[in-house]
Order: structure tokens, then sequence, then C-alpha cells
């Protein structure tokens, strides 16, 4: 009896082929989108964790000498023994004949995972290191070394060029710095209990890895933006697979009727479709698993590029088979069938044995129906807006999402149907008011399909919306914290006064960078002290501020905040703010910190070297006209190493270039996400095709040419799509206010703002249109082909 | 004469090649005329009703209506001859589920391009549509969805009405209801009428009579 | 990378000197030149042998303890502090050929979690002085009198502890005068104990601060010598039974088959009997799935001599220091002839 019954289901498929292709290419195009979404996301992932553990120590905070350029070498003993995981570095410029190089010494034992030197150790052996007084240095530098020192030098391409890296005693004694060393490399991860720093070591300055977070942040939210795609696709893709399903049960109500009254019990015959329909879910998803795969593929280079480009680190570019993604893609295609089959199966079970099988087309709501779906839509917004006021958290925010999306896609149905209701009422032409009305008559057996559409559109407006706002954002903020035309690294300058004597008269304007790390009202947040000149005047610009801002700041009567601060304390413009023991200023204006985990206050240069004596300038930007000859003097006459200097173009022409790689995916996934909702419009269509016929036979023989019939196919088809399109786009900008200004605080701490993009709005509904018109051409043209027997089938009085 | 059909041939492919369905029908109607045609199931009365209304295209021979050769016209043209001077009254009404009672009738009138809100009044008062009007199609019963199809024809005002079967899907009560009415509004218009049906007692009712049988006149 | 650096130093130095961790190293160098060699009848003199030993390669201070919560509920810890010699001698600061590492843990039947620390000798960071007597990495310390009261602490990034041990009984030299034979081919370490401690102080977990008691057991072992190219492993158990008698055994897993075993029974007053291979039986009744591969958590150990045979079963079967050399080390419940509890450390046991 199960070889029969098996027979007669799968019968159905050797009949319909054409929907049996459907079926499995529908759920193969889903998994698809889903896991090639989520390949491309774990090996994102997968890259960034790579390229982390690959980063240089900019990422690591670091203890300097809060005086001078060195500290003695019992402050790593003192931090070492009261619990601090520090490690010593000596750093100084190296005579090597002509040359000169920067001579790095680390104590190999202690330094932390991170640290710039760690690449290079790993490839070395201990006792030779430690005992024979080796040297490690690039091909280029390793030559002079050999020529100009008796030690033995190891040559180890990962270091930068003019950098030599030794152990501490070796380079100490090279150095002539005994028993001195230069900073004390902090290792991120701390014991339980440690001493306080200023009882170990009061004479020295904890210096926050700053610059380096700042692209950390920014592989983050690309990261939450991966991540943000992956649910939605994963949301479109159950939209389609449900379609597919549905059509695939409701089709065959006539087989299981005529199977039960042969006498076939019906938990048995419902088992066997499960089991048809898992074995039908495996195969096309694991078709659907290959395709995601070549789709990742394809897009992979560039994610690789991106990475790359964000970290300078080189990551694999080669695509690796998770089981991760691989399986999350075969579970959502079993679950997604299994999801979509239940209520079809619960509605055979319940279906009497000699209900009519033909009698109802399979998508079509009932009026009870659609006022369920409808009071779902209404609380699934209901729930956004109320936690969108009230929830708090990430996970409030990834839950407003999914409310939005959901609710979206159920109001989707009813928001049409309104539309074409009153584009009936308002046509007074016959044709006109038959299109309407018969638009209304498709609008059940299309919507599953238009609400995928639906979604795939938001999601592409939404993510489009956060990243394009991201970058304008980013950018600038970038042209503000990034205004002066050069930045130098003093860190490693031995006299940092003759560098400053040096600028003086060379730049056109020299902003000394003093920072400090600090509590302000009650929160780790980091002081700094700005000479205020025209750069900040002309650059900054503000989210909060009181007109005379600067001015107030410069004579030392206020103080400016980061966004940050300004949420996580409560403080708002003109509240007071314990800058420094005994110097409470009130707030005159928030900037945003695009990129800051912790708070930031600014305060004039003076009452800082007032509040922090001992703290003198890591960095100096400098204004220029001409910065190449300022760098060129600063390495040539000051002798300063040229890495040290950052040319700022070259940060942004960078920064750039990442979120122009990001944005290359971004589109690529959009594309993609647009032609399976188009996919599953095309499959619609041919499903109704066959039902579509006797609603058009009549007014076919009442004079419509077919041709004409044909147009208004696929005239229908598009408008309901650009109507579809049309309210995605609201849709799609509430999907994107909720990752900018609530996952995007709730995950970072500050607020992106929005913005509006309409041309790119608008090039997304074309695109849409394009898809719809394809998908409705080849109905289309069947029908206007379609011989007038098969139409005249429809009159045929069989009794 | 309103119609004249002129050694019509027709067949359908089939399995084993093509199968002759006409094999040469001549018959022609005048206007006020009123014409039964019968015959066995697969007779072929229904493929020359269809070839009448410009439905199908023939193998040979010649149709005119009102003197053009229906037979020579393209998809367009046998377009216009049906939103113009043919009606269809279906057996399985073949009403548009999306429109209203009131749109239904209107609809056909409309398309054709001569819309009388009188005469269209007059058809859903003497057919008893009136309490319908707002109604859809699924909503109403099989005899009143003839009479919404038999309106919808004559509202149009055409001059050649053809009916496959009108009364086929009704019971013998509603069904002699009906036609009584259909026939004495098509008598009213003055037009010409060719009914299929199977029955000899409704053929009784019409003016002439023919019977169709293997595709030929007897 | 840094970790594989590390472990880099830590192959050299285990296929030179190491003995508890030189499982899979064993082969890649085994010459002892330029360090000194254990002696049978050294005479050992406190305090200065309970110091640094520079010209030897290898060396431990090893603490585990057995405690109580205020419930009962029992916890162990360990603190181990590693000496590693580059080459034979000290020096001053950086150059100093020593090189020191830490392990701590803390285990109760759910939670365990391990720390380690690295550093070099010459610059204060980490070493060992006699008098005072003092052990130190970092902040992690002993110090003190270790036949008297001396203080234990250790903290790593989600534990830490503080406690305080007082002797309540003598050294114990292991072997024949406290040298202790290693293989049949005669490898072999100078080895003591002081396993009378009695403990009270402080743990920190997560959950809070955990007033606790116990005692605690320390080794002193120095050597240069490594195990036998064929030995993979060993499994190291120190018991305190009830009646206040002590076991400190251990087998010598052999690649080449018939493993090396060794034993001392230590008495409540200090007498030590000392066994050669073969007298001390341990077999392994039961494996857990630990960090990806099965590690034996219930033994059957038998000393016929003594009329003792005993289950020795995990408190915490999860008992694995991960750390840039992994090994099992937990304390363990002790049931059958004799009831007690006590620590079990086990080395060389390979993920498939």
């Amino acid at each position: 009896m199960t070889a029969a019954t098996l027979g007669a289901l799968a019968s159905h498929w050797m009949r319909n082929r054409v929907q049996f292709l459907t079926l499995v290419v529908g759920l193969a195009l889903a998994t698809a989108l889903w896991s090639g979404v989520q390949a491309i996301n774990a090996e994102a992932r997968a890259s960034y964790d790579a390229a982390a553990a690959a980063l240089g120590e900019g990422r690591l905070d670091q203890l300097v000498p809060a005086n001078g350029e060195t500290m003695p070498q019992e402050r790593f003993i003192a931090l070492r023994r009261a619990g601090w995981l520090v490690s010593p570095v000596v750093e100084g410029r190296l005579r090597a004949g002509t040359s000169t190089l920067r001579l790095v010494g680390i104590e190999p034992l202690t330094v932390p995972v991170g640290a710039a030197a760690s690449a290079a150790l790993a490839n070395t052996d201990l006792a030779g290191f430690l005992e024979a007084d080796t040297l490690m240095a690039g091909p280029e530098a390793a030559d002079v070394l050999r020529g100009a020192l008796p030690n033995p030098v190891i040559v180890d391409a990962s270091i930068a060029s003019g950098t030599v890296i030794a152990d501490i005693g070796v380079a100490q004694e090279l150095l002539d710095r005994g028993g001195r060393i230069s900073r004390l490399v902090v290792s991120p991860v701390q014991p339980l209990r440690q001493r306080p720093l200023a009882e170990v070591a009061p004479d020295v300055v904890l210096q926050r890895a700053d610059g380096a977070s700042d692209v950390g942040r920014l592989t983050d939210s690309f990261h939450l933006n991966l991540t943000a795609f992956g649910f939605l696709s994963f949301a479109v893709g159950i939209f389609i697979v449900h379609g597919a399903i549905g059509l695939a049960f409701e089709q065959r109500r006539g087989m299981v009727r005529t199977l039960r009254a042969l006498g076939i019990p019906l938990d048995r015959l419902i088992v066997l479709m499960i089991l048809e329909l898992v074995v039908l879910a495996l195969l096309a998803g694991g078709i659907g698993i290959l395709l995601g795969y070549l789709v990742a593929a394809v897009l992979l280079p560039d994610v690789a590029a991106t990475i790359r480009g964000l970290y300078g680190a080189d990551v694999a570019g080669t695509l690796q088979i998770r089981p991760v993604w691989w399986l999350s893609g075969l579970a959502m295609a079993v679950g997604g069938a299994l999801v979509a089959a239940a209520s079809a199966l619960w509605r055979l079970s319940r279906m009497p044995i000699l209900a009519s099988a033909g009698g109802r087309a399979w998508a079509v709501a009932s009026g009870r129906g659609r006022s369920i779906q409808a009071a779902a839509a209404l609380f699934l917004l209901a729930a956004a807006g109320g936690l969108a006021v009230m929830g708090a958290g990430l996970v409030a925010g990834f839950a407003i999402l999914a409310c939005l999306f959901l609710g979206g896609a159920l109001a989707l149905p009813l928001c049409l149907a309104v539309i074409l209701k009153t584009g009936q009422d308002r046509s007074s032409g016959v044709l006109p008011q038959w299109f309407w009305a018969d638009s209304r008559q498709q609008l059940p057996g299309l919507s599953l399909a238009l609400m995928a559409l639906l979604l795939a559109m938001a999601a592409n407006v939404g993510v489009s919306t956060m990243v394009s706002s991201f970058r304008l954002t980013f950018t600038g903020f970038l042209d503000q914290r990034l205004s002066a035309e050069l930045y130098v690294d003093a860190a490693g300058v031995d006299d940092r006064a003759a560098l400053e004597r040096f600028l003086d008269t060379r730049a056109d304007e020299i902003q000394p960078i003093l920072s400090v790390e600090t509590e302000l009202a009650g929160l780790p947040a980091e002081l700094y002290g700005a000479r205020i000149g025209r750069t900040y005047r002309e650059n900054w610009r503000f989210l909060a501020a009181e007109a005379d801002v600067w001015d107030r700041v410069a004579d030392g009567e206020a103080v400016i905040v980061n966004e940050q601060l300004s949420r996580r304390a409560g403080l708002g413009l003109g509240d007071r703010l314990a800058a420094a023991p005994g110097l409470a200023l009130p707030i005159a204006g928030i900037v945003g910190d695009y990129g800051n985990p912790i708070g930031q206050a600014i305060v004039s240069e003076t009452l800082f070297r007032q509040a922090y004596p001992a703290v003198s300038a890591a960095r100096f930007g400098l204004r220029t006209d001409n910065p190449e000859a300022l760098r060129r003097a600063l390495v040539d006459e000051f002798g300063l190493p040229s890495s040290s200097i950052i040319d700022q173009a070259a940060i942004k022409r960078f920064s750039l270039s990442v979120f122009e790689r990001t944005f290359s995916v971004t589109e690529a996934l959009n594309v993609l996400t647009l032609a399976v909702a188009a996919f599953s419009i095309l499959m619609s269509l041919l499903t109704l095709a066959a039902m579509r016929l006797p609603q058009l036979a009549p007014v076919w023989a009442m004079g419509v040419t077919q041709r004409r019939l044909a147009g208004l196919e696929v005239l229908r088809t598009v408008l309901l799509a650009l109507l579809t399109a049309v309210l995605a786009i609201p849709l799609g900008l509430l999907l994107a206010w909720v990752l900018l200004a609530v996952v995007n605080v709730e995950a970072f701490g500050w607020r992106l703002p929005m913005f509006l993009f309409p041309l790119e709005y608008g090039r997304l509904i074309l695109l849409t249109l394009a898809a719809a018109l394809l998908a409705a051409s080849w109905p289309a043209w069947r029908l206007s082909r379609m011989a007038p027997a098969s139409l005249l089938k429809v009159f045929a009085h069989e009794r | 004469m309103l119609l004249e059909i002129d050694d019509i041939t027709k067949s359908y492919p089939g399995p084993d090649g093509p199968v002759p369905v006409l094999r040469g029908v001549t018959l022609a109607l005048g206007l006020g005329e009123s014409l039964a045609l019968t015959g066995e199931s697969g007779s072929g009365k229904s493929t020359l009703l269809h070839l009448v209304a410009g439905l199908d295209g023939a193998d040979s021979g010649r149709i005119l209506l009102d003197g053009a050769d229906v037979t020579a016209l393209d998809d367009r043209g046998r377009a216009a001859l049906r939103r113009t001077k043919v009606g269809i009254v279906f057996q399985q009404f073949n009403l548009i589920p999306s429109l209203d009672i009131a749109a239904n009738i209107a609809f056909q009138a409309r398309l054709g391009g001569a819309p009388d809100a009188e005469r269209t009044a007059g058809l859903t008062k003497a057919l008893g549509l009136e309490p319908h009007l707002r109604k859809y199609p699924e909503q109403l019963s099989g005899g009143q969805q003839q009479r919404v199809a038999i309106a919808r024809t004559l509202a149009a005002s055409p001059r050649l009405i053809l009916a496959d079967e009108p009364t086929g899907n009704l019971d013998e009560k509603t069904s002699d209801e009906v036609m009584d009415q259909f026939l004495a509004l098509v008598a009213e218009t003055g037009a010409a009428l060719l009914m299929v049906t199977h029955s000899p007692r409704l053929a009784a009712k019409l003016g002439r009579h023919a019977h169709l049988s293997q595709g030929r006149l007897a | 990378m840094n970790a594989r650096f590390r472990s880099l130093l830590l192959v050299l130095w285990l296929a030179c000197g190491g003995t508890a961790f030189a499982q899979g190293f064993a082969g890649l160098g085994t010459d002892a030149e330029g360090f000194a060699m254990p002696q049978p009848g050294h005479v050992f003199s406190f305090p200065q042998d309970h110091g640094a030993h520079p010209d030897f390669r290898i060396e431990w201070w090893y603490v585990t303890a057995n405690l109580s919560g205020p419930d009962g509920t029992p916890y162990g810890l360990q603190w181990t502090l590693f000496r590693s010699a580059l080459k034979p001698g000290e020096a001053e600061g950086w150059e100093s050929p020593q090189v020191w590492f830490g392990h701590a843990a803390v285990t109760s039947a759910t939670v365990h979690k391990a720390a380690e620390r690295f550093g070099r000798g010459g610059t204060g960071q980490a070493g060992v002085t006699a008098e005072p007597f003092e052990a130190w990495i970092d902040d992690w310390h002993m110090e003190g009198d270790l036949l008297g009261t001396a203080r234990l602490s250790a903290t790593g990034a989600d534990f830490a502890y503080d406690v305080t041990m007082r002797a309540a009984g003598p050294l114990v030299f292991h072997g024949q005068d406290g040298y202790s034979v290693k293989s049949a081919a005669g490898q072999a370490s100078h080895y003591y104990s002081q396993p009378f401690f009695e403990v009270e102080g402080t743990l920190t977990l997560p959950e809070g601060e955990i007033p606790v008691r116990g005692t605690a057991w320390l080794d002193r072992e120095w050597s240069s010598q490594p195990l036998a190219e064929t030995q993979s492993g060993w499994d190291w158990f120190s018991l305190s039974f009830a009646d206040g008698d002590k076991l400190m055994g251990f087998r010598l897993r052999d690649a080449a088959g018939g493993d090396f075993t060794s034993a001392t029974w230590i008495e409540a007053d200090g007498t030590t009997t000392p066994y050669g291979d073969g007298a001390l039986v341990a077999t392994p009744l039961e494996e857990s799935q630990v960090a990806g591969r099965a590690v034996p958590t219930r033994w059957r150990v038998i000393l016929e001599d003594k009329g003792l045979d005993v289950t020795v079963a995990a408190l915490n079967s999860q008992a694995w220091m991960g750390l840039t050399v992994p090994y099992w080390e937990g304390p363990v419940i002790v049931s059958g002839s004799h009831e007690g509890r006590g620590y079990l450390e086990m080395t060389g046991y390979e993920a498939p």
C-alpha cells in the first residue's frame, strides 16, 4: 500500500513537470539566497578573527611614561608583581653603518598575542633569539644590519621596513639604555585582581589604543549590516518556500480525496507526504547550497578585499565550505518546507473525505483568514511600535525588526486591496474597471510572492540606507577628525619639545593631541586638550552646540563632550561636568564620535596642561599647504621615521575605498534578492495561469483579443509590483531607522544620522519593475499565443 | 440574410491525426428568426457555434454575417465582431467573478461602446435582477446567474445571439422559466437566435430546427 | 601566533629536561650536556634546597590542595611554579638563561578554571629565594616557612585564591632518600614533599568569595634528565587517607609497553616506605571525553604491601588545564579499602 501510495503521490510530479521544477527551483533559490548570505557572513567573521589576531599592537593599550621618554625597568617588575599583565618595549634609533633604523626591543615571554612583533616571533626559535643576541628585520634592513653589526640576523618579510626587532636585553644594550624601557604594552586580558595603577606606578599614563579601534568599530558595523541582511534574506526565503509548498499541497487535494476514498488511512497519507516533502526539501536544499556557494564564491573576492582593505592585513580570499552555513541551509530548506506545509497538512487532515477538491483556489483566503491576517499585522506593527518606545537592548532592537518585517508583509495584501478598490472605484472605462477588479481577484494568489517582493525590496532599501548613511556620516566624521593635512606620531620621539620647536617654524598650525585616560561623571572616559585654532572652528560639526562654543572652550569656560558621554551620563548642553579635579565646566557642545567605545571630553590645551602637567602630546596634527614638503623635511631634517607620519588624505581615500567595496557586496546581494523575488512572482503567475483561463475566456469571448488580454496581464503584474515597491519604501526606511537609531545605539552607543537617497530608491523601483516585467512576460506570451481551442475548453460542457 | 454558413469544414488535431468535426455544413438565418441546433454529443454543434462567433477559425468554407466574411477576419476583426454584432450565452454562465452583477450586466455593452442605460435597466427589471445588482456572481443561484448572462448579452444589442445549452446547468422548472424569459426578450429585440441544445422539448420552442449528425446537417 | 612561539619554547625545554610534560616530545634531543645531574646520595640541606637549583635544567614547586567550603562543598586548588634553564647557571638582568612559568587552577565538581604566567629570571619578575623562602611569578606567591606557616596566592582572569598553609608534619623524601628513579634506564630526579599542610583561606570565583579549609601537599623536584625516549606520559597520584596515612604514586606510560611505577607510603608521623617499579598497580576503570580526547577519570589503585585497594575518582572529570601545554589535573575522591581525598595529574593523553 505504501509503495502504491508513494507512486500515486509521485505520479503527480511526473504529470506536472513544470510544477515540480518550480517547487524544486523555488526551494533551491530560497536556500541559495540564505546560504549564500550565510557563507559570506561566516567567511567574513572568520576573516575578521584571523585579521584581528594579525593586527599590530595599535589595538593594544599602552602605559607610557608621564614625563620623559623612558621609564625604569622596575616599573615593569612592580606592575607585574601587582597583577598587571604588561610587557616591556624599548624603542630607539639604531645607527647601522650609514643608515638609521628603528630598533624595537621586546620581551618574548610576556608580549601579548596581537602585538606587532608576535607574527615575526612565531617563526623563530626562542633559544636562538634569546641567547645569540639575534636581530630580526625585513630583507632590506637585514642587509644593512649584516654589514654593520656582528649579531646574527633573521630575515622576516612581515616586519615593517626600517624596523629591527630584538630581545629587550639586546636592544637595551645596542641603544645604550640599560635598565630603561620606552613603554609597556597592556595585555587585553587582565586578572581578576590588581592593585590600582596610580598606587603601583604613579608616573605612567594609560594610553588607550585609538585609531585602530575606529577601524574595529567600523568592521563591527559592517558585520552587523551583514547579519541584518542574513536575517532579512531568511525571511524572504521563508515566504518563497511557503508559496511553493502550499501550492504543491493544494493542487493535490483531489488526489488525496481519491486515495482516501480508496482506503488509505489519513495518518499514513500524511506521514508519506511529509516524507516526500523532506526528500524534496533535501534535494532542493542541496542544489540551493551549491548555488549559494557559487554566489558566495563570486561575491567573496569583494568581501575579502573589503576586509583586506579594512585591516591592511592579508586574509584568505578563498571560500571554505563551513558546516555552519551548509547545515543551516539544509535546515532552512527542510524546516521552512515543513513549516510551510504544516497548515496545508492540517487542512488536509480536516478535509471531509467527500469534499469538493477543486472548489477553492489554493491561496484564496477566506474572509475569516483575511481578518486574522489583518489582526496579526496590526498586532505585530503595534508590538514594533511598543518595543521602540519601551524596549531596551539589542534583542529588543532585533525584535522590532522582526515585528516590522512580518507585520509589514502581512499588511501588504490588505493595503493592496484597498488601493485596488480605490482604483476600481475611480476608473470609468469598462476594461479599466474590469482590470482593477480582476487585479483584486488575483491578489490572494499572488500575495505570497508579492510579500516576498516587499520584503526583498524593504531589505534592500533598509540596508542601502543604512550603509549609505554610515558612509556619509563617517566621511563627514573623517573630515572633522582628520582635518589636518599631516599627523605625526610622537611616541618614538625622544625630545618632543625639539619636535615642537621644529614644527613651529615649518607648519602653518600645530595641533598637539593631548589625552589622558580618566573617569568622567563616574564613567571611564578620555579627556582631550585641544589647541583651538581655525581648524577646529572650521571643520567640527556638532550634534548640538551653543553659539560661541569654541570661544568659550578656548577661554577655559566650557567643555565639549561626545555623544557617548552625553548619552550615558545623561548630560545635555549647559550641564556641568567635572573635567578634572576641581574643574567643573558647563557643556557647550556635543559632537558625534563614531567608532569610539567610551566617553570623551575636550577642554582647552591650557586647562589640560594645568590639570595634567606631566602628560605631553603623543601626536600632532599639522596644517600646511605643502604636506609633501613638510613630510620630507620631517624625515630628512628631523629624522622622523616616515612610518610615524600619517597622510590624512591617504586615510580618507582608504576609508572610502572600504565603503565602495562594502557597497558592491551589498548591491550584488540586493540584485540577488530581487531576482529571487521575481522568480517567485513568475512561479505564482505560471501556477495561476491555468486557473486564470475561466476568468479570461469570457472576456475574450466578448471581444477582447488575446494579445490585449496578455498586455493587461503584464500591466497587472507590473502594477502590483509597482504598488508593492512603493509600499516597500516606507517599510525599508523604518527598518533602516531601527538599524541606525535603535540597533546601532544599543550595539555601539552612538546613533547614526539617517539620510535619504531618493535616486537610489527610484533605481530600486525601476529594477523591481524590470524584474516583474520579466517575470510576467513569459506567462503573458503563452497566453497571447494560446490556441483558441484551449480557451474554448472553458465553455465545453462536460456533464 | 443575416447569417450565411456555406460548406464549412473543421477538424481538430487528435492523437491519431486530425479528427473531422464539421464535414461541410451549410445554413442560413435571417433577422427575427430562431433556429435550434440539435445533435448527439460530439456532433459538432458547439464547434459550429464557436465558428460563427469568430472564437475559432474554420478549415474551409465561408461564414457571412451581415454580408461580411467572418472567416476572412483576423483576430482583431473577430474580436470586434464579438464586441458589436454577436452575443453569446454559455452553458456555464461565464460571468466575471470579480465584478458585481450591475457591472457584469453592463460589461459587454460597454465593451462594444454602445451602453444603453434604459435598455439595461429594462432588462434587469424584466429578468428580476434588481435586488441583486450589488451582489457578486458567487452569491447567486444558477438560474439567477444565467439571467445575468442573458441580460449581459441582450444589453449589448447584438444582431445575432448565440446560445450554447443556456439552461443545461439548470433544473427543469428553472430551465423552462429562464428559457421563456429569454425567448420573449430575444423576440422583442428582433435579433436572430442560434441555439444549441440537446433537448427536443426546448428545440420545439424555437421557430426552426436543424439536426447535426457526424458533422453534417441531417 | 604568540602561543605558537611559546609552544616552541616549551618543546625545546621539555625535550631537554621536562619530565612531567615530556610526552610526545621525547626524541627531539636527549643530551644533558653542561647541566648538573641528579646524584644518588645527595644530602639535602635546608633552607638552601627550598630555593632554585639553576645548574639543573628543570625544577618545580608544586602545590595541590583539597579544600571544603562552609557547606562542605569540595574544592581543589593548584599552584605551580616551573623553572626551566636554557643553559646552566644564573645571570643578572635579561642575560639570565632561566625561564619561569606558573600554572594556577581552582576546581569544584562543576567548575574548573586555570591560568598561566610566563617570565624571565634575572629581572625580579619571577624567581625563588630560599631564605626567607619566597617563590613567585608576577603577583602569584608562595612565601613563609615550609615547616611553619606559608601564604599562597594566585589570580586569573576569572578566579583568585589566597590561603595560609600550616605545616603539621615533617618533609618527606621519595625514592632513595630523595633520589627518585623515573625509568628502568635510570633517569631520575631529586624529589621531596611537604604533604602535611593544613590550609585556611578564601577562593574567589565569579559567584563570589568562598571561605575554605583543608589540606595541601607541596612537591619539590629538580632534574636535568629527560624521560626515556619511549615514555609517553604519566599518571601521578597524591592521596591522603582518613587515618592520616598518605600515598604518592606515579605510573610512567611507555609506548614500548611495560609501564614504570613508583610509590612512597607516608605514615601520619612522616615515616616513609619507598616502593620501586611494579609494587604500585594503577588501572584505568573509566574514561571521560575531555577537550576532544579520552582521559581516564576513574582508577583502581593497588599497593598490596599496605593492603591498599581503592577506587580513585575525579571530583570533576573536566579538570583540563587548557594551557600552552595542556594536561589534566584535578582533585580526586578515594574509596575502597581506604577512604580519603587527593590529587591526580595526567599528561600525554593526545587528542585523536
